[in-house]
């Protein structure tokens, strides 16, 4: 596992009235640099990891920003870091991750992002615009809500941020990929009915997966309580509601390698001998999901899970 | 701490003037865990260990650093294409040459310094007597391309791999050293299909592991491994390139020449996630020790043989060792009494 990096929070704005943003400085010295699409994981001191997008300039290593929308059905990550947080703060983050890098074999780059979905893109457009690429962004958004970084982007970006009010226009995957040549890619970051549109949508139109990227909220859902035991130790635990098994297995001391903690990295894959899982990933194969589970987002419904660790 | 003083100039080809002195020896990166070879992703954390070992810095600079920076401009004057930098790699290269001053200027602060004001760097390499100022990010500054330019001034070979749809892609690198491969010939290519050659492994599943493995090494947290085969003369540049000038040397192995002749050749395997570009930097740091050096450690003497003798045959050939390989066990045989 990667080094974890201490900061401070120097700054905290608020950007609507839902979604806030946190410049973070390093301790001492500079911070690692990073690679537009990068997240990185906050260890709260509630015990949450949450992986959120670097937005700032890949070329700054002073800083890193980051951006949150406080989620209704918070388990405690965004609340706390609406709440609590305070400028000043010391916070815990790995180092940054990339699961959402440009492609370099693309001739044409379609960044596609809803509501708080247009984090990673801040990174990506200073990125293409520094090497002169050809791109453009689509961005629906919920004007005064989830509109964050608008002014930004329109002078940042002039006539190639398209714009789609929520109550004003649609954004129609189908005619956004409609006539797109050949070395086209398209990158999409939002809530999970615009990703699956637009990946149905790509696959109609006969685009391949190499040229379909997304990137998926990672915070895993909350589910009924359930119980697990690990077959070598035979330790056993129960995960809780609001918890994921991942952050039930930390607690209790047992480390697993993770990157995005919402199901699609595939790091943490464990194997299972028998129990009742509902697996909620996006990683494993079908055939996989008889001895496979990813702790981060799957769960129990049923008879225990036992774990082969 | 050991102080690092290099060697008067060497040579890897003609009258093969290359000798460890004994220090060298000491610190040679003896590649066997146990009696028997066989493939593995023996890969662990590349963190500091084993002060004065190789081990000791991400990037090992020893006594031969003079020498083997001569020998590599020697191979790029007769071929220039030994480097190589895709247009879509430019950020991947500076990336190396931020990766490598940054290093080199902590690990050996007496050999090389590194100044920045913003963009502005100033590097003085002193064992090169080099002194260079330029504008991080514009190749214009530097006396030839940033990969070359840092890369002239390493140890070691390196490749620079692209990461897309899963797989790793050589698209970058600074090849003068290598063990029987050629960056011009995969160029492009995919993990898998620039280890296509590699006999036995496919089957047993470690190319599929190691790639999963590789694709998941992250920003601060590289990792290494040993890899090794045996060489004619201390060469470093034993590439399909010039194989007309090293190829036949396999045959003049003879019961009395074997221990001066034959090297062992180990790779020091580094592989590093680029923060800015994403790529992976791969070095490949060559370490070489004829045979007759070798045998000064009683240990290291036995267990050769045992693995020479017990090498699979499809690994020999591969390695090119097969056809002085009897001539060589013979020889070794004397160190191991219990055989």
């Amino acid at each position: 596992m990667s080094a974890l990096l201490d900061v401070r929070v120097a700054a905290i704005r608020e950007l609507t009235p839902v979604i806030r943003e946190y410049r973070l400085e390093a301790l001492g010295g500079a911070l690692p640099g990073f690679s537009a699409g990068s997240h990185v994981q906050l260890h709260l001191p509630n015990g949450r990891r949450n992986a959120y997008s670097l937005l700032g300039d890949p070329a700054d290593t002073r800083q890193y920003r980051i951006a949150v929308r406080q989620q209704e059905a918070s388990r405690g990550g965004s609340r706390y870091l609406h709440q609590q947080l305070r400028a000043g703060d010391v916070l815990r983050l790995s180092a940054p991750a990339n699961l959402f890098p440009l492609h370099s074999e693309a001739r044409k780059h379609l960044l596609v992002a809803a509501g708080i979905g247009i984090t990673p893109f801040l990174a990506h457009s200073r990125e293409l615009l520094r090497q002169g690429a050809d791109f453009e962004l689509h961005y629906a958004y919920r004007a005064g809500v989830s509109d964050a970084y608008l002014a930004e982007l329109r002078q940042l970006l002039g006539p190639r941020l398209a714009e789609y009010p929520a109550g004003q226009r649609r954004l129609d995957p189908a005619a956004l990929l409609r006539g797109r040549p050949l070395g086209s890619h398209v990158y999409a970051c939002g809530p999970q009915s615009l990703l699956l549109d637009l990946k149905e949508q790509a696959a109609a139109q006969g685009w391949s997966d190499r040229r379909v990227h997304w990137e998926a909220f990672a915070a895993p859902e909350p589910g009924q309580p359930f119980r697990v035991e690990l077959a070598r130790s035979g330790r056993q635990l129960e995960v809780g509601a609001d918890q994921s098994l991942l952050e039930a297995l930390e607690a209790n001391g047992v480390e697993i390698p993770n990157l995005c903690r919402g199901g699609v990295c595939g790091q943490c894959q464990t194997p299972y001998l028998k129990g009742d899982v509902e697996h909620r990933d996006h990683f494993l194969a079908a055939a996989e999901r008889s001895n496979s589970l990813m702790p981060c987002v799957s769960r129990g419904c049923g008879s225990p899970i036992l774990l082969d660790i | 701490m050991t102080t690092l003083t290099f060697k008067p100039l060497e040579t890897y080809r003609d009258d093969f003037s290359f000798r460890n002195s004994p220090e060298a020896i000491a610190r040679f990166p003896f590649p066997f865990p146990e009696d028997q070879y066989m493939y593995s992703v023996n890969l662990e954390p590349a963190v500091s260990r084993d002060p004065g070992s190789v081990f000791e810095h991400l990037f090992d600079v020893d006594e031969h650093y003079v020498s083997e920076m001569a020998e590599r401009a020697r191979v790029l004057e007769r071929d220039p294409e030994r480097c190589l930098v895709m247009p879509h790699m430019a950020p991947a290269a500076w990336d190396t040459l931020a990766l490598l001053m940054e290093n080199l200027s902590r690990d050996y602060p007496q050999h090389f310094r590194l100044d920045r004001e913003g963009d502005a760097w100033h590097w003085h390499n002193l064992a090169l007597g080099i002194d260079q100022r330029f504008t991080f990010g514009d190749p214009a500054t530097l006396p030839c391309e940033p990969l070359e330019y840092i890369t002239r001034q390493m140890q070691g070979d390196f490749a620079v791999l692209d990461q897309r749809d899963g797989d790793l892609f050589m698209d970058a690198g600074m090849v003068t050293c290598p063990a029987d491969w050629s960056l011009r010939f995969d160029a492009g290519m995919s993990f898998k299909q620039w280890h296509s050659p590699v006999p036995m492994a496919h089957q047993i599943g470690v190319f599929d592991r190691a790639l999963k493995y590789l694709l998941n090494i992250q920003v601060g947290a590289p990792v290494r491994r040993l890899n090794w085969t045996l060489t004619i003369n201390p060469r470093l540049d034993t590439s399909p390139e010039t194989y007309h000038e090293w190829g036949n040397d396999r045959g003049k192995v003879t019961p009395d020449n074997v221990g001066r002749l034959v090297h062992l050749r180990v790779e020091l395997q580094l592989m590093v996630r680029l923060p800015r570009s994403n790529a992976l930097l791969f070095g490949i740091r060559t370490y070489l020790i004829s045979l007759d050096e070798l045998v000064s450690n009683p240990a290291w003497a036995r267990r050769m043989h045992r693995v020479m003798r017990d090498l699979p045959a499809p690994i020999a050939d591969y390695k090119g060792i097969t056809r002085y390989r009897q001539t060589l066990v013979d020889w070794l045989r004397r160190f191991d009494p219990e055989a």
